[in-house]
């Protein structure tokens, strides 16, 4: 198999599936277009329903497109006979909302089930989940099973499980959605540090934007089955381009503002330096409302946003957008959202 | 209460009982485990989908299960004469009673693999599991401790069974009944039975619930 570094890991080509329905068949996906860089962590989002755990069943097959191509290191997994397959997915490791471990079996032995599968002699298995074991900061609860670990715990065994064949990507589906903020964060951190040690590539469903923004790279966006955006997560962030993507970016409350121009601001490190609004309202001589404001950490350098109401007097609002030109202040015009 | 040779009657007929139900229920597991797990892998949303196994097996699970079970052990007689080679006593009667229980079985066996989460099963699949692997690793040992509630369920079936059977050439406690309660209105032989089958019953059932709670790891 050639593999050259700056190939996508995972090329996704044209990617349909369809279920057959009652009267007319129903497009789960429809037209998907992705590369997947090796060694990004990149983030898939979208609403309930969206179509994205669809995505990522069909990246290893769990669910088998109807059109299109999937391309694991230029192999397209969509054609490939059961036993390569097989052996294919053991280079893809997968973790789930539910964590889906064995409830019958402990920790350890969870860990080792991959490794069964794959053949591996029982006590180099072994080894190995111990090895894995310690890497997700369970090597005290070898021998506990699922039921005796708090959810964290048991999606850190599923991390471990999913390490154990050496895999080069890592697919996780919704793998923070059943946990509390603080596990979420020190979940997120660990997929961040394996993307980081082991250089393996990570795939993130999830339905948070505060997911994309803690560890990923790279985003799409999926809604009604269809890719709508994609591009870096600064990029994203920065310019949102569609509706959905500025969904994500700006909160619910934000949905139902009352008539008015909007505007967003968008801070780096720079701007947070200086007193920008009171610049504005100073230079400009007019108010402006604002309606919301945060910061967010987005790997790691923080951004802040506002959204502010300018006045309805065009001469004044004209003002306020030449001087913030002027100043390489990004302002916006929020379409209505 | 009962002279010697009555204790030594009933305990030959405790025995007899134990014997047919264990061989039986042994050997209704072999059949019934396999129907049970083709069930499984071949319904529409299972692991291997095909829809004719699945409806054919299902038809004779179902037509076997309606047949009452005197009825068919008189109709299998030349059977278990080929097989065994006679058709009274305890090796001939366990023939038909694997027949009768072997469908139920099955059915419990389906049940029991049924409540295996699919997720774990899906997890398994993305690992590059085979069937067979996921038949082996993942849904019988996921579901062992139903299986066992399982297996304690026909075993009491196949019991009550064997106790029918006494009518037709069958032997154990059923046959002593029949004989001595019912046609000779030996009462007192009659409520021996009864309760050494009660107490056996109660022997399965709480021998089943302490391996099922013993192989549960899914309570802390």
């Amino acid at each position: 198999m050639s593999q050259t570094t700056d190939s996508p890991i995972i090329r996704i080509q044209g990617l349909e599936k369809r279920f057959v329905g009652n009267n007319t068949d129903i497009f789960a996906l429809r037209g998907i277009d992705l590369d997947i860089g090796r060694g990004d962590i990149f983030g898939i989002i979208g609403r309930s329903g969206a179509g994205k755990s669809t995505l990522v069943r069909c990246i290893n097959m769990l669910e088998r497109p109807t059109g299109g191509q999937v391309l694991f290191d230029r192999q397209d997994l969509c054609t490939l006979p059961d036993a390569a397959l097989r052996e294919a997915r053991r280079s893809m490791g997968m973790i789930f909302q539910q964590f889906n471990l064995l409830m019958q079996r402990t920790a350890l032995q969870n860990i080792c089930f991959p490794l069964e599968l794959a053949g591996v002699k029982a006590d180099t298995a072994r080894r190995r989940a111990e090895e894995l074991l310690e890497l997700v900061g369970l090597a005290n609860r070898r021998d506990s099973y699922p039921s005796q670990l708090s959810g964290g715990q048991k999606q850190r065994v599923a991390i471990a499980r999913a390490l154990a064949t050496r895999p080069r990507v890592l697919l996780c589906d919704e793998a923070t959605s059943a946990l509390d903020p603080a596990t979420t964060d020190s979940i997120l951190a660990l997929i961040k540090d394996i993307n980081a040690q082991l250089g393996i590539t990570a795939v993130v469903i999830t339905h948070e934007m505060s997911v994309i923004e803690k560890i990923c790279s790279h985003v799409a966006i999926i809604s009604k089955g269809v890719i709508v955006e994609q591009g870096a997560v600064e990029e994203i962030f920065f310019h949102p381009q569609t509706e959905a993507a500025r969904r994500l970016v700006l909160p619910e409350a934000l949905q139902n503002l009352p008539d008015g121009r909007y505007y967003r601001l968008i801070f780096n490190g720079r701007s947070s330096f200086e007193p920008v609004i009171s610049n504005i309202v100073l230079e400009c001589g007019c108010p402006v409302n604002i309606m919301y404001a945060d910061t967010r950490d987005i790997n790691g350098t923080a951004f802040g946003q506002m959204v502010l109401q300018l006045p309805e007097e065009d001469a004044a609002r004209t003002r306020i957008l030449t001087y913030a030109k002027a100043h390489s202040i990004m302002l916006e015009e929020m379409s209505h959202v | 209460m009962f002279d010697q040779q009555t204790v030594e009657m009933l305990l030959t007929g405790v025995w007899d009982t134990i014997y047919m139900t264990v061989v039986a229920t042994f050997f209704s597991y072999i059949f019934g485990m396999v129907m049970g797990v083709v069930l499984v892998i071949c319904r529409k949303d299972g692991i291997r989908p095909n829809a004719l196994v699945y409806s054919v097996l299902d038809v004779v699970v179902n037509l076997t299960r309606s047949f009452p079970f005197l009825i068919l052990m008189i109709a299998v007689i030349p059977f278990t004469r080929f097989l065994v080679g006679t058709t009274i006593g305890n090796n001939a009667t366990v023939v038909p009673l694997v027949l009768a229980a072997a469908p139920f079985v099955a059915r419990l066996v389906e049940s029991s693999l049924l409540e295996v989460d699919h997720g774990v099963v899906e997890a398994a699949q993305s690992m590059g599991a085979t069937t067979w692997q996921i038949i082996s690793k993942v849904l019988l040992p996921e579901a062992r401790p139903s299986l066992l509630n399982g297996s304690a369920v026909a075993a009491i079936t196949i019991l009550g069974y064997s106790a029918m059977s006494g009518a037709v050439g069958g032997g154990g406690l059923g046959k002593l009944a029949i004989m001595y309660g019912y046609n000779r209105y030996q009462t007192d032989i009659m409520i021996a039975t009864v309760v050494l089958l009660i107490i056996i019953v109660q022997a399965f059932q709480s021998l089943g619930n302490w391996a099922t709670r013993r192989s549960d790891k899914r309570t802390p």
